[in-house]
């Protein structure tokens, strides 16, 4: 849902990773993408702004863990930052005894009242209450009509009353739930603009009347820079109690659930999913936040390293690669390393803007496994020295791993090449799990170096690529 | 055509609460006499970003205006309005923003958009100014899906006194527009205004849906739809300009219609949608009666908005 703004964080990180940690200047080039990523998204220019001063705050205090790059610190840092802006977590819905609990949802024209009035009933009603829906837009044209619908296919009673008068509705909504035994009264109001002073103070006078224990503001999430103020503007008027942020199903990057939260103080209990009268969901800011960076999980992917990568260990395989004797069965404790995270595929849709390419590379499954096959099928002092491996060794090595000889010379021209580079790069920035983390590589590239020596011969124009990817080959 | 025309006055009038508004933040950027400095510049990119205008075309905006400002074309504050002004207008060549009409027989618009736009409202509006001008005109419900839009449409069409088509709800929408075609040709109606359900832009197999609608009236009626309008939230932000390119791939959008611009949306989104997509927006909204419709005008919006 958050594509887009995903996208500009990606490309951020990929601009920070690379670089030692992150500092001062490095970070304020990646604030100013993240500003303008937001801005894009429509957060209201304020809360862009406050953001970025926390985030940046956050990151230079940031303790960079040893055995992962900068560039997913700062993941975590502003997905943490993200979390906290939208949080707290509480899409709880009050109900108060003796009921009934009454809920009033306002908002402006459009922004999907009826709709959600339907869904919050069948959201109620399956917490084991009796809901009862309140035709209280008595301004567009069969508002009514359309709230009776939904009260018919969720199986809720629908009050109306024949009459132009909100208040009158609201009142007699109240009376008929006491005397009918419904515990909770949801009252969907006339969308109204937050600068009609007549319709605001009609909106006052029906919370007057009916003193509703729960007020939400229902957001489109498609709102640009206005969000901010007609949130403010009912905020003020209403003192909402939370806000439910609709046709999130889209593309909309979204922007208002940052604002809209940040202005009014107040929580997102839910959002609209879709058309459907379940697609109800509550509001979870750590996955929204998840999201919103497209990462699905990396500070999961981050606990996951810090657990099975030792520290030592990485330092001994980077002093190895420094060293150049780094050899096949280093790689291998790399492979194995990574397949206790749960796999390489698992791994990389962890990682941002991934989700979709690993999809079509098979990582785990063949390529995988034959690279595998053709390591074991080497002898210990071949491993530890690939020079050693001349046509005949080739051969038996293809043999024992059920490949063509030219399959293994491509893996041991890939790997001294990648071996050779990492020396002279040393250093260990492109280190085991760290050159894997690093956000910026080419999937095609790297699957390619890694099936075969067939892509070797255009190596200067995939320079940078490849001494990426050569990083990742090391495990 | 010029049935629209002569809402200009009115277009002007309705914005004012906009223009004031805008007037004031570029008016507290701008104070008298100051000097075109970088905070001034800033404060001003912050202005028009507030305005929805988007970061991308902000961005082509100020580039154009350091130019200038280093050319010397502008120097002090005071320069800074006219200068975007005739900048932004400049956005807008000449070009045919009235409503496209059939050579002979029905003139079929078509009207889509994303959920809570305000397609019907704005199909009431248009078919209130054309029955206003002696036009005959059948509108025809083919949000078949959300619950009571049918009733919502056929509420105006005996308010406004127009011929309606519709079917039950749930039934397919292509059937409800083939229908209304075959009416509009019988009862040899002036203009067909076909409503759509709101559907979300990503949804593909509604935006085909939508697409099925289109080819269903082209094969009825030769070079209808004559007219494809976008319905467009003013308050949407930046999402407005996907929407709109993925609409456009869909039916062929011929103009926009941009609603709800009386709240204190900026509706600084269309100058963005003319500068990435060049679809005209033809008509504005500025309220939920019949009558609050104007044609739109670059020239009063951009001094609405800068003035």
């Amino acid at each position: 849902m958050f594509d887009a703004l995903t996208d500009k964080f990606n490309s951020l990180f990929r601009s920070l990773s690379g670089r030692g940690r992150i500092t001062e200047a490095n970070i304020s080039d990646a604030m100013r993408e993240v500003r303008k990523a937001l801005l894009d998204a429509d957060v209201s220019y304020q809360v862009a702004e406050t953001f970025c001063k926390d985030v940046t705050k956050a990151a230079m205090g940031a303790e960079v863990i040893n055995s992962l790059h900068p560039g997913q610190m700062m993941v975590k840092v502003v997905s943490d930052e993200l979390t906290k802006l939208m949080g707290p977590v509480d899409s709880t819905i009050y109900y108060v005894s003796p009921g009934p609990t009454v809920i009033l949802l306002a908002g402006l024209q459009g922004g999907g009242k009826t709709t959600t009035a339907g869904k919050l009933a069948k959201y109620i009603q399956a917490q084991g209450k009796r809901p009862l829906l309140v035709a209280d837009d008595l301004q567009r044209p069969a508002a009514v009509q359309q709230l009776q619908v939904l009260g018919e296919q969720v199986g809720v009673d629908v009050y109306t009353e024949e009459t132009k008068d909100p208040v009158r509705v609201a009142k007699g909504a109240l009376k008929h739930a006491k005397k009918n035994g419904h515990d909770v009264v949801i009252l969907d109001t006339a969308g109204r603009l937050h600068i009609d002073e007549e319709m605001m103070a009609e909106i006052e006078r029906v919370a007057k009347a009916v003193t509703p224990h729960q007020i939400y503001l229902v957001c489109d999430a498609m709102m640009g820079q206005d969000a901010v103020n007609s949130a403010k503007a009912f905020n003020e008027r209403l003192e909402l109690d939370g806000i439910i942020l609709t046709k999130l199903d889209g593309d909309a990057r979204g922007g208002a659930a940052l604002s809209v939260k940040a202005v009014t103080g107040k929580p997102i209990k839910f959002v609209g999913m879709g058309e459907k009268l379940d697609k109800l969901e509550a509001f979870h800011p750590d996955r929204m936040a998840s999201r919103i960076l497209g990462m699905g999980d990396v500070v999961t992917l981050v606990e996951k390293a810090q657990e099975h990568f030792e520290a030592e260990e990485a330092e001994k395989l980077q002093k190895k690669m420094a060293q150049g004797t780094f050899g096949f069965d280093d790689f291998l404790k790399q492979m194995s390393a990574v397949k206790k995270m749960g796999g390489v595929k698992d791994m990389l849709k962890m990682l941002p803007g991934m989700g979709a390419q690993v999809e079509d590379v098979d990582f785990d499954g063949k390529e995988m496994r034959q690279m595998e096959a053709m390591v074991y099928s080497m002898s210990l002092k071949e491993r530890k020295d690939p020079d050693l491996i001349d046509a005949s060794r080739r051969r038996r090595i293809a043999a024992g791993a059920g490949v063509q000889p030219n399959d293994v010379s491509g893996l041991v021209k890939t790997f001294k090449r990648s071996r050779d580079m990492m020396k002279s790069l040393s250093g260990g920035r492109f280190g085991g799990i760290r050159g894997l983390l690093s956000g910026g590589f080419n999937i095609d590239a790297m699957s390619q170096a890694m099936t075969s020596g067939k892509k070797i011969k255009q190596r200067s124009k995939r320079k940078k690529v490849a001494r990426r990817k050569v990083g990742r080959k090391r495990r | 055509m010029g049935f629209f025309s002569k809402t200009t006055q009115y277009l002007k009038d309705r914005l004012d609460k906009t223009r004031t508004k805008i007037a004031d933040s570029l008016g507290t950027v701008l104070s008298l006499g100051r000097k075109i400095d970088g905070t001034l510049l800033d404060e001003l990119e912050e202005t028009l970003i507030r305005d929805d205008i988007g970061v991308e075309t902000t961005d082509k905006l100020m580039t154009d205006l350091r130019r200038a400002y280093k050319k010397k074309e502008i120097v002090v504050s005071e320069d800074v309005i006219p200068f975007l002004r005739e900048h932004i207008k400049a956005y807008w060549p000449q070009q045919d923003r009235s409503l496209r009409t059939a050579a002979s027989g029905p003139t079929v618009i078509l009207v889509a958009g994303v959920n809570g736009t305000g397609k019907t409202t704005s199909i009431a509006k248009l078919a209130y100014t054309l029955s206003q001008n002696q036009r005959k005109v059948i509108v025809a419900a083919c949000d078949t899906f959300r619950a009571a839009a049918v009733d919502q449409l056929t509420i105006w069409a005996e308010r406004l006194g127009v011929d309606i088509v519709k079917h039950a709800s749930g039934s397919d929408p292509a059937a409800v527009a083939y229908d209304a075609c075959e009416a509009a040709l019988s009862r040899r109606a002036d203009y067909l205004i076909l409503d759509t359900a709101g559907r979300l832009h990503t949804q593909t197999d509604l935006m085909r849906e939508l697409s099925k609608i289109h080819n269903v009236i082209q094969k009825k009626i030769p070079g209808a739809p004559h007219e494809v309008l976008l319905v467009l939230d003013a308050t949407t932000g930046q999402n407005a300009i996907i929407q709109a390119k993925l609409f456009m791939e869909a039916i062929n959008v011929s103009g926009i219609f941009l609603a709800k611009l009386d709240g204190t949306a900026r509706g600084g989104i269309v100058i963005a949608i003319k500068d990435q997509l060049d679809i005209p927006v033809k008509f504005v909204g500025l309220g939920e009666k019949p009558e609050d419709i104007a044609e739109f005008d670059p020239e009063i919006f951009v001094d609405a908005l800068l003035s």
